[in-house]
């Protein structure tokens, strides 16, 4: 049986609430089942033509201070349903709203830097590692805060790299990178960085695992770094022409605890390197250049030229477990398969045994191999499968491998590459670069890896020198 | 060199917590991807040796303009406007694309002008296009809630830049329900309008004359304190103009019935601040005008149709995308189907930092859009990621009196993905219906990467 639709229309003198709560209290009693129409509103005279045009009959007596209730319901039966649900309706709208007060984290490095201006504590520096097509923007906030920042993001534009030095240089900021693996500032590491004492020593570096294997070997002198600033492997191109090498010399020979500053680099373009010896050459602070390349000192002697300036003694680089050598062994010579996650060290070592006999050398770091991937010092797998590839060679002879400690690498290394290198028959010979402070513990990490049979060096020139006198290729 | 005492880390977050390991507080940036396809003009923007400066440059400007109501007259008077002439609210646009409630404006308009006897037959007159033109409200210095018609006769607010003797119009607004701006043109709006052009503009003219100038400014800011946010909340606003005019008005010497009825009609109104609010908006947005490299929005403004910006520094260009339907609530037994899309130039409030922007400080409209308290606090801080600065004039005291977002950044937008939230009425889709709801809507993300392109172009050439 079906009844013609009924309207019901009361006042509640009294009953006040905004207009925006009754909207919403309308809307709900919209949606109850057997209401056709529904208006719950103050009778002012706007509502009340709103009423009429929606076919209510509104009493005569109705005030602006009167809450009118309108519904249209279709079944008369509903009524009482139906005003159990204004009344609920009105309940819900009053009721208090728990919601979250939590301030959600600012989503720009602008954002972030200004809601911490003007708090204590607020001389922040800022380290950027976003995808590179964003990472100038981002280190643009930086350098209009005036402050500090070190961009670990690769593929950045060289143009875009240019652009940044420029606005950084107009306003004194130091920008370390593009690509910047590593730098400690004050003796806070940023990226990954190596736990050293504050010393006497300040590094400019264009390179992060250059600069990593000279804060090992200076720290087992004991030789302290209080600020190593890296400036990303093109800033003594001809493109940036050293901007931030600049502004890192001036920033450390402003440091009166800097007495010598070494700078890490490949060779300069010409020019460049002209310039910027002559910007050196104006500074208070010596400056000692190591500039790798062919037929240059390697990142070892550049520590020990180091030592001998600051008038230390050049220690006998560590060498833990004795590699068996193979020229005496099964193996008939063969060549070197150099595995690396550090670009500097792969570098290094293909410069002293040289490609022409065959050696190859792999660094995991670039940018062939971390496309959509982490780096090798926080992911090893690939690495590893490589290593079994190259074991399983006949004509591997020696295995040479690099593991680089420190801030924010692998937190245990040796935990998979110890038993992978268990397996090999070849001579395996590492150079495992950290100091005794890294989080990693590298006594520890040597242990695993000599334990696993691997000789550990700490110099990975000395790695790479014993990995050629193996094949009785004495360099 | 001094340790950091803190480090902002935008990344990955291992380098974060690498940084905590040694002690060291770290502010972590929830970086996500910028909008699609963006990525090289912002490098390209940021870049820009004019940004920095330009966008100082435009956000001081905008904070020092302090707009004063001067005068109230027909805009035939003070805008030159001839008859046949018509301003609308939003970006460019001829009578073919015209919402329903544009066209019910442009057709209450003309019935006020003596064009047509029949608002009805101004349909014919506008297709034919004869001895009509239209022209947006944003090209006069003017701005106009919902349809934002402007016609000759119409009495408008002037306000004024004391320092520059810049001015910006609007029109007196009508009150709530069937009105122009909301695109009815029944004859209770003609008359309504007729008796604004007879009674109360005179009304005004001599209170403003006699009392003024009256300091529009400030009262925004002794009304963002009292919980009008001043876009869909006045009340407090319009309560104190009334407080500064009604003795010049009671001694206007004018008849004391109209006065009485003068009185009542402003004090009954509570939107009747907004068309205040905005042409100061709009005076201090126009201050930023022209200033080459800066990203900052200097107008936002929808004509029903389009949803269109301006920016500092890519001159009078509107970048335009299709306007967005609003979410909100609905009077009566209208629903989603009857509203028109976002309409009207009264986001000039949201590009100066109030309306949806100050959201936090109007608490009694948050359940406009269904919204609680808390939402209402994390809108206006959401609001701070995309712009350049707080004004220090206007603050938001449940938020420590911290200042309102001021100055849309288009590259923070397209960086962020957060689009500016309006608060905002919602016109009926078809012509002569009026107000059918309220509610929250925001720009068409597309505007604001057409923007950031041109940006970069012209960065591009000054390279």
């Amino acid at each position: 049986m079906t009844t013609p639709p009924s309207n019901h229309v009361e006042l509640r003198p009294g009953a006040y609430a905004d207009s925006v709560t009754l909207l919403q209290v309308s809307r709900a009693v919209q949606g109850l089942d057997g209401v056709l129409a529904a208006q719950v509103a103050m009778a002012t005279a706007l509502n009340i033509e709103v009423l009429t045009e929606m076919g209510f009959e509104v009493p005569p007596e109705a005030s602006t201070n009167d809450l009118v209730v309108a519904l249209r319901l279709a079944d008369a039966d509903a009524l009482t349903a139906a005003l159990a649900g204004v009344d609920q309706a009105l309940r819900d709208a009053n009721r208090r709203v728990e919601g979250s007060t939590e301030i959600a984290p600012p989503r720009t490095t602008a954002a972030a830097l200004r809601r911490a201006a003007g708090t204590p504590g607020h001389d922040a520096i800022v380290v950027v590692s976003v995808p590179g097509p964003s990472a100038v923007v981002e280190a643009m906030d930086a350098v209009d805060a005036g402050r500090d920042v070190l961009v670990f993001s690769d593929n950045v534009p060289v143009e875009q790299e240019v652009a940044l030095k420029r606005a950084a240089a107009e306003r004194g900021v130091l920008v370390m990178g593009p690509d910047c693996g590593t730098a400690v500032v004050g003796g806070l590491g940023l990226g990954f960085a190596n736990v050293v004492s504050p010393g006497p020593v300040g590094i400019v570096a264009a390179s992060g695992t250059g600069c990593q294997q000279l804060l090992a070997l200076l720290d087992h002198a004991g030789v302290g770094v209080t600020s190593a600033l890296g400036v990303g492997g093109r800033d003594l191109s001809a493109e940036v022409r050293g901007a931030s090498t600049r502004e890192a010399l001036r920033r450390l020979d402003q440091d009166p605890g800097v007495e010598l500053i070494v700078v890490v680099s490949k060779p300069p373009a010409p020019d460049v390197a002209t310039e910027i010896e002559a910007y050196a050459a104006a500074l208070a602070t010596p400056v000692e250049f190591a500039l790798l390349g062919d037929g240059r000192p390697d990142l070892t002697a550049a520590a020990e030229a180091v030592l001998r300036r600051l008038g230390r003694d050049v220690p006998t680089w560590p060498v833990s477990g004795v590699a068996p050598d193979s020229t005496t062994g099964a193996t008939d010579g063969g060549v070197i398969r150099g595995l690396f996650v550090g670009g500097t060290l792969k570098s290094e070592a293909q410069l002293i045994a040289g490609t022409g006999a065959g050696h190859t050398f792999v660094d995991f770091g670039d940018d062939d191999y971390t496309s959509g991937r982490a780096h090798p010092m926080i992911d090893p797998t690939l690495r590893l499968e490589h290593l079994a590839r190259a074991a399983a060679d006949p004509a591997t002879g020696v295995l040479l491998l690099d593991v680089v400690l420190g801030h924010g690498a692998e937190p245990d290394p040796a935990a998979l590459l110890a038993p992978a290198v268990s397996t090999v028959s070849q001579p395996v010979v590492i150079a495992v670069v950290g100091t005794a402070g890294d989080p990693q513990g590298r006594a520890r990490q040597v242990d695993a890896l000599v334990a696993a049979g691997a000789e550990v060096h700490l110099s990975n020139a000395g790695a790479t020198r014993r990995a050629l006198e193996l094949l009785g290729d004495r360099a | 060199m001094s340790t950091p005492e803190a480090v902002v880390n935008v990344g990955a977050d291992l380098l974060a917590d690498a940084i905590a390991d040694q002690a060291t507080p770290v502010t972590r940036v929830d970086w996500r991807p910028p909008m699609s396809g963006t990525e090289a003009h912002l490098a390209t923007v940021a870049a820009d040796p004019l940004r920095r400066t330009a966008n100082e440059r435009a956000l001081a400007a905008v904070l020092g303009v302090t707009a004063t109501l001067v005068d109230v007259a027909p805009a035939s008077e003070v805008l030159g406007l001839q008859r046949g002439e018509f301003l609308h609210a939003g970006p460019p646009i001829a009578w073919e694309r015209a919402s329903g409630p544009l066209r019910g404006g442009l057709m209450a308009g003309a019935a006020l002008e003596g064009l047509v006897e029949d608002p009805e037959d101004a349909v014919a007159l506008f297709e034919s296009g004869a001895n009509v033109s239209l022209e947006p409200c944003h090209h006069r210095s003017t701005v106009g809630p919902m349809a934002g018609v402007v016609t000759p006769s119409m009495w408008m607010f002037v306000l004024e830049d004391a320092a520059t003797g810049r001015r910006t119009y609007c029109s007196l607004n009508e009150g709530l329900g069937k009105v122009l701006r909301y695109g009815a043109y029944g004859p209770e709006v003609l008359t309504r309008l007729r008796w604004m052009g007879d009674v109360l503009g005179p009304l005004l003219q001599r209170a403003v004359r006699a009392a003024g100038p009256v300091d529009v400014t400030g009262i925004l800011t002794q009304m963002l304190q009292m919980g009008d946010e001043a876009h869909n909340r006045n009340r407090a606003g319009t309560l104190m103009l009334l407080r500064d005019l009604s003795p010049a008005m009671v001694t206007s010497g004018m008849d004391a019935a109209d006065i009485a009825e003068g009185l009542r009609f402003v004090g009954g109104n509570d939107h009747f601040f907004l068309n205040l609010a905005m042409p100061a908006c709009k005076l201090a947005l126009d201050a930023a005008r022209g200033i080459d490299g800066s990203t900052m929005v200097v107008a936002m403004a929808r004509n029903g149709t389009d949803f269109g910006i301006q920016v500092a520094g890519t001159g009078d260009e509107w970048f335009t995308g299709p306007a967005q339907l609003a979410d909100g609530l609905f009077l009566g037994s209208y629903g989603p189907d009857d509203a028109n899309p976002d309409i009207g130039d009264s986001a000039i409030t949201e590009t100066a930092g109030i309306g949806g922007f100050a959201m936090a400080t109007a608490p009694a409209i948050v359940r406009l859009v269904g919204g609680s308290v808390p939402d209402a606090l994390a809108t206006t801080r959401r609001m701070h990621e995309i712009t350049l600065g707080e004004n220090p004039r206007w603050t938001v005291p449940v938020l420590e009196f911290q200042g309102t977002p001021t100055g849309i950044d288009v590259s923070l937008v397209c960086r962020t993905g957060i689009l500016p939230q309006i608060n905002t009425g919602m016109a009926g889709r078809v012509a002569g219906v009026g107000q059918v709801g309220a509610g929250l809507v925001t720009p068409p993300a597309e505007v604001f990467p057409k923007a950031l392109a041109r940006l970069a172009e012209l960065a591009r050439g000054r390279a």
